[in-house]
């Protein structure tokens, strides 16, 4: 388990790296607004960031046993599914959490 | 929009406590490093007492797309030192969404700084109660860490409604999947690595394509021309 030393450290090295990517950029400005190549990748890095984030939170998911990986990949059906014909970002999120909670809880108690 | 902060929050509190850390943390990690997402991957790392410099490559990595926001965020309309500091600390990926919206063409810098204090608020005050709620319901529901994962699916539906471009994605899905296979132990980083990369070969097919729009200013953008 983790101590407080420890996780006082994470949060620090957490915060700087996130606030530096936040709050530095604006003291470049001028040269950044001119970039032609910055503007291509940042209207397409928001996109991409989120497709790869999305596979790797599923990482670990044991693509070769289907019973396991069945959850997982329904409940990703269904968050998409939710978020594109209602739009409602809390709705998507609880909808396609409470599928995942309901598989894993029923298909997986018995393995 | 921002009002969907508090539920998320719920979650993001319950997961803190069902991975053994004392509810006060869900308080400290939503008040002080405020980027979700990466507040949802940062409970696995330190809970696997991950080494530091590899939670500083993660929130790099996870963050990195917030460098891109200075180029439209509305920054020089807030005023003051501890005011415009305040605003890029909180200038998440919900606050620069509703700040460059159509609708907030006209808001005060004032405004904006209420607007990412409130949040903020949600935000904290979700992950807070649904610590304590975590802490005093012991029953462990199986599965609730897919909350992350619906997340992040949210948040890439917005993203391409932002932009509607299928061969972003679709590379970024290529070189994800890629990265998965190939390079398990370091997959956040090939990933992100082979899509910069990917994109900036793009950008350089689209320029050389188009050597007209180098001397147009209103065609900057190459591959947009």
């Amino acid at each position: 388990m983790p101590d407080t030393p420890y996780l006082l450290a994470a949060i620090g090295v957490s915060t700087a790296v996130t606030w530096g990517l936040r709050a530095l950029p604006f003291a470049a400005l001028a040269p950044l607004r001119a970039s032609a190549v910055l503007h291509h990748l940042g209207a397409r890095m928001p996109v991409g960031v989120m497709v790869i984030l999305t596979v790797y939170s599923l990482r670990d998911l044991p693509l070769t046993s289907p019973q396991h990986a069945a959850p997982a990949l329904l409940a990703l059906a269904a968050t998409l599914g939710l978020h594109l014909w209602r739009r409602n970002a809390v709705l998507s999120i609880l909808g396609g959490t409470a599928v995942h909670v309901t598989l894993a809880s029923t298909l997986l108690a018995h393995s | 929009m921002g009002l969907g902060l508090f539920p998320l929050g719920i979650a993001f509190g319950v997961l803190v406590v069902h991975a053994g850390l004392s509810w006060w943390w869900a308080t400290a990690f939503t008040a002080l490093v405020y980027a979700g997402s990466l507040e949802f991957l940062l409970v696995g790392l330190v809970v696997a007492v991950t080494p530091l410099a590899q939670i500083a490559l993660t929130a790099f990595l996870v963050n990195f797309r917030h460098v891109f926001y200075a180029l439209s965020f509305p920054l020089h309309r807030v005023g003051g030192r501890i005011g415009r500091a305040y605003s890029t600390f909180g200038m998440t990926d919900e606050a620069y969404a509703l700040t460059t919206g159509p609708d907030a063409r006209a808001w005060s810098g004032r405004r904006i700084i209420w607007l990412q204090v409130l949040c903020q608020a949600y935000w904290v005050a979700g992950g807070t109660a649904g610590a304590l709620f975590g802490a005093l319901v012991p029953a462990r529901l199986v599965g609730l860490d897919f909350a992350l994962t619906a997340l992040f699916v949210v948040l890439t539906v917005d993203a391409y409604r932002a932009r509607r471009d299928i061969p972003t994605p679709a590379l970024a899905l290529v070189c994800a999947l890629a990265a998965r296979f190939a390079f398990p132990g370091q997959m956040l980083l090939a990933a992100t690595g082979l899509f910069t990369a990917g994109l900036l070969a793009r950008y350089a097919v689209a320029k050389r394509r188009t050597p007209a729009g180098l001397h147009n200013p209103a065609a900057k953008d190459p591959s947009r021309a």
